[in-house]
């Protein structure tokens, strides 16, 4: 039985629906992330399975009894969840040991136990020894620990994480990144991430959610959700790509001065006559300063280099293709050099380019 | 999977079924039930008084019947209108002198490298918490026509006979009140300052302007709104003041509108023409808080930059000491001047004869604290009643202000703005309400202490209510979410983490209300009963016997009270408690 459940789940205040007909199932044990822009309705999505907000449609359910549903909401505290805010929302007025032990005093355990527990999980957090330090003398990311042990050691049935790195510093962020997945790793907890950084959910879940205008666009594995994107949407927001529109007839193609093979396109070719998109990301594309021997189903075009930005650990050159109106971004390694104006030999690799609707 | 898996809670064996009437019950907060409770609470604290007010301002007295004659009894006279007219001049003048001594001294403290920052702001804070009439007794022994202190030194300087300056006239009046609302204009035009950072000026420097061309074209344009603001507070304050116009204009036979209003409660009480006759108060007080609403929300000014860039304080050089002097001289006329004289007259066995160990006795305080028969119960009444509508107000400001920051039911806004509307009701229009509503049968509170403490939660529920406002949006609604996702209810989440969290910031609401009730006048005057006297109206029936020195004793006695509380206050809440703009 899945652990947790939303069906066809739905929010709106007046006419504006915020969250908008979402499925999604997680297994025992999985980390799911809500990746999208703001304003997409990840934070609503999470905040209405906290049990904060009433659904207007659907329902969430977690192992098959009903949470949530229009007019019947379970209060927050008695779903045996647990929460990491932005604000990491630690209490100011409690010790390090107190904000961790306050969930479990809730749950009436024997002191001693208590005890022990915090004792633990402070541990598996590095934090021993601040045990005993408000939190206004810890540093951004020690509150960070502190949140993340105060919603773990009650061993929650379902964990949320909303935007909790946003408010830290980039090398932090990276840091608890890992820290999180390794968290995950140790305990196994049920987890809904919710992000708007890709490499932030790229890192962490086991599979990415991608939220748009309140649907979801996509639910796959991270490297999936990257190479086989099945919405423009999606092909668009995570990390950067060349959507390109084409038509399809007689397993061929036809695209602006050139032509693919749909047979060796990666994923499952289309099938029917039907106006085609296609995402070919920068990398999917090499350049060459002569015309190299062109190899069977890898197009290879003249092009004029346009632009040119030097990212360091690459080149990012925009080419335009002879026979074509296309802009294309190619990435090439730091040590292949071209000018502005430069005749470069364009070539596709079929197996990165993945047909997006 | 790892083995802490198994450690995990097992899934409850619940039935997932569609929610019946059974489970919505137990999904409701009791919030909802709070909500109908306060929103009677304040209808009856607030809405009730003024819809009476309004009711009976068109009631013949006795019978009850619709009549007009209120409002032409109200402005048939000359006499009547006259002392509307006097109340706008009072209140135009009154603006305009504060602005004089608030805005320098504004400008100095927040933009300067004078000296003396800590003495100036001393000041301030002292003309704020001394009652008004407590100065106006100040300056009547100051600047009485003929024995006034000044008026003497003044004949014994040059031997003219003729008195240097008579507190009993407009002008006097005037000034007086502006010693003691100054302070108003000062906290608006300073916080505003205190926003504006040096890279205005000096833009304006590097143009070629000087320190005071960039004072006048730059800085001070920008604070224009906060000065405004302040004078329409400054205005409306003294259009509703009663204390200060009583015990010096109706000796100087100025007639204003409170004081008009107070002898319609003379017997025979008119209470019908008393309502006809505050409307034109309560009216200018809500249009003029809508023109400062209006013109706050104004963009571009100061309250839009933030606190961007450095601030460095503007070099003066020798003009610092100028500056200085005029703070000095502020401080003098609005507190020190007026307590030494008090304190003086205080100990005087008659208070004319100046300083000597043969004039010095501890007589009027013995008198009051031994053989007076109202004194000490009117401290006792002072302290507890101020204490009951500190409470009441704090636990009412507090609950609205929690269910409107965490909209826990709808229309919760209505809450807030109920908690709000006696701000623009001046007290001296509240109590007249109140007398009105809840004196006679069958609600019958006529003398009792009751009706007072209910007057006072309801007039000093808005201070209450920002201030509690502010300190729940100060916390992060976050807090009580990560402990109701931990387990805790509602309630149990609102004692261990919210209470913890805002119980400093309520401390210091309780001991503002308490301080600004135990002085409080203007609404005590009309709903004070034989046995129900407070402080503020035996000091005023005290100033009408004319006995100075026991006056002055009995001032004294009130100033103590207040400075300890004021030291109990800055001790638990920070130095700037009461001072703070909002």
């Amino acid at each position: 039985m899945p652990r947790l459940t939303l069906k066809g789940l739905g929010k709106a205040y007046g006419p504006l629906k915020v969250v908008n007909d979402v499925d999604l199932t997680l297994e025992e044990g999985e980390f799911v992330s809500l990746l999208g822009p703001s304003g997409c309705g990840k934070t609503t999505t999470l905040r209405m399975i906290a049990g904060f907000i009433e659904p207007t449609e659907g329902s969430i359910s977690m192992n098959g009894e009903v949470l949530s549903a229009p007019g019947a909401v379970l209060p927050p505290e008695r779903r045996r969840m647990s929460m990491i805010f932005q604000s990491y929302a630690i209490w100011p007025n409690m010790t390090v040991a107190e904000n961790v032990g306050f969930g479990l005093k809730l749950q009436k355990l024997p002191s001693a136990e208590v005890k022990s527990r915090i004792g633990r999980i402070l541990e598996v957090v590095k934090m021993s020894h601040l045990a005993d330090r408000y939190p206004s003398e810890l540093s951004g990311g020690q509150q960070q620990r502190v949140a993340l042990a105060r919603a773990i050691v009650v061993q929650p049935s379902v964990l949320l994480l909303d935007e909790p790195l946003s408010n830290l510093d980039a090398n932090l962020r990276e840091e608890m990144r890992f820290e999180i997945r390794r968290l995950h790793d140790e305990f196994r907890i049920t987890t809904v991430y919710v992000t708007h950084d890709q490499s932030e959910a790229m890192a962490t879940a086991d599979r990415i959610a991608v939220m748009n205008a309140g649907r979801i666009e996509q639910v796959d594995a991270p490297h999936l959700i990257y190479t086989r994107p099945r919405t423009r949407f999606v092909a668009a927001f995570i990390g950067r790509t060349n959507l390109l529109e084409g038509r399809l007839a007689n397993g061929e193609i036809g695209l602006d001065g050139f032509a693919l093979r749909a047979a060796q396109l990666g994923g499952a070719p289309p099938d029917s006559a039907r106006p085609i998109l296609l995402s070919v990301r920068p990398q999917s594309m090499a350049l060459h300063r002569t015309q190299p021997a062109a190899r069977d189903g890898y197009p290879l075009l003249p092009a004029t280099v346009a632009q040119r930005t030097y990212l360091g650990e690459s080149w990012d050159y925009v080419v335009h293709p002879r026979e074509s109106g296309l802009q294309l971004r190619v990435t090439a390694p730091p040590l292949q050099v071209h000018e502005v104006g430069e005749t470069v030999w364009l070539e596709f690799d079929p197996q990165q380019i993945a047909v997006v609707n | 999977m790892t083995d802490s898996a198994a450690i995990l809670p097992k899934p409850a064996a619940l039935e997932a079924r569609r929610p019946g009437l059974l489970r919505r019950l137990r999904y409701l907060e009791p919030s909802n039930l709070l909500w109908v409770l306060l929103v009677a609470t304040l209808l009856f604290l607030v809405a009730v008084p003024i819809g009476k007010l309004l009711v009976v301002s068109f009631e013949e007295q006795g019978t009850g019947a619709f009549t007009l004659s209120n409002y032409a009894t109200a402005y048939g006279r000359v006499r009547y209108l006259e002392a509307l007219g006097n109340s706008l001049m009072l209140g135009a003048l009154s603006s305009f002198f504060s602005v004089i001594f608030a805005v320098p001294m504004a400008w100095a403290v927040s933009r300067t490298d004078m000296p003396g920052k800590g003495f100036t702001w001393a000041m301030v804070m002292g003309a704020f918490i001394m009652p008004p009439y407590l100065g106006a007794v100040g300056w009547i022994l100051l600047a009485g026509p003929n024995s006034g202190f000044l008026n003497q030194a003044w004949t014994w300087l040059t031997g003219i006979e003729s008195p240097l300056v008579n507190v009993y006239s407009f002008a006097g009046l005037a000034l007086v009140i502006a010693l003691h609302s100054f302070p108003l204009i000062f906290i608006f035009v300073k916080s505003a300052l205190d926003l504006i950072s040096s890279e205005m000026e000096d833009a304006a420097n590097i143009l070629g302007a000087g320190t005071w061309t960039a004072m006048r074209k730059v800085t001070l344009p920008l604070v224009w709104p906060a000065v405004l603001g302040g004078i329409i507070v400054v205005f409306l304050e003294t259009v509703a003041l009663f204390g200060t116009p009583a015990i010096i204009g109706i000796p100087a036979r100025i007639n204003v509108v409170t004081t008009q209003l107070w002898q319609f409660f003379e017997y025979p009480v008119r209470v019908e023409v008393a309502a006809a006759y505050a409307m034109p108060l309560l009216l200018i007080t809500i249009g003029m808080i809508a023109v400062q609403k209006l013109l706050l929300a104004r963009k571009g000014f100061v309250s839009q930059t933030g606190k961007g860039g450095e601030r460095r304080p503007i070099r003066l050089g020798g003009w610092r000491w100028a500056v200085l002097g005029y703070c000095v001289f502020v401080g003098a006329l609005s507190v020190l001047m007026p307590l030494v004289v008090l304190l003086q007259a205080s100990f005087a066995k008659a208070w004319g004869r100046g300083l000597s160990l043969a004039n010095l006795t501890l007589d009027n305080y013995a008198y009051l604290l031994f053989r007076h028969e109202m004194a000490l119960t009117s401290i006792w009444n002072t302290l507890w009643f101020s204490a009951a509508s500190a409470t009441a107000a704090v636990i009412i400001a507090v609950l609205v202000a929690y269910i409107v920051a965490r909209r826990l039911v709808p229309f919760g806004s209505a809450l807030g703005f109920l908690a709000m509307a006696p701000f623009v009701i001046p007290g001296i229009v509240m109590a007249i309400g109140f007398y009105a509503a809840y004196a006679a049968p069958p609600v019958a509170l006529y003398g009792t202490a009751l009706i007072i403490i209910l007057a006072f939660t309801a007039r000093f529920l808005p201070i209450a209510f920002a201030n509690s406002s502010a300190a729940v949006r100060a916390v992060h609604p976050e807090m009580e979410e990560a402990s109701r996702i931990l387990g805790g209810g509602r309630l149990l989440t609102i004692r261990r983490i919210t209470a913890p969290l805002i119980s400093r910031s309520l401390i210091g609401g309780w001991l503002i209300v308490f301080i600004v009730a135990s002085r409080e006048l203007s609404a005590a005057v009309f709903l004070v009963g034989p046995r129900t006297r407070t402080m503020s109206v035996l000091l005023y029936d005290l100033s009408e016997a004319g006995n100075f020195e026991v006056l002055a004793a009995f001032g004294g006695l009130l100033l103590a009270i207040t400075l300890i509380l004021v030291a109990i206050g800055m001790k638990l809440a920070g130095r700037d408690f009461m001072l703070r703009r909002n």
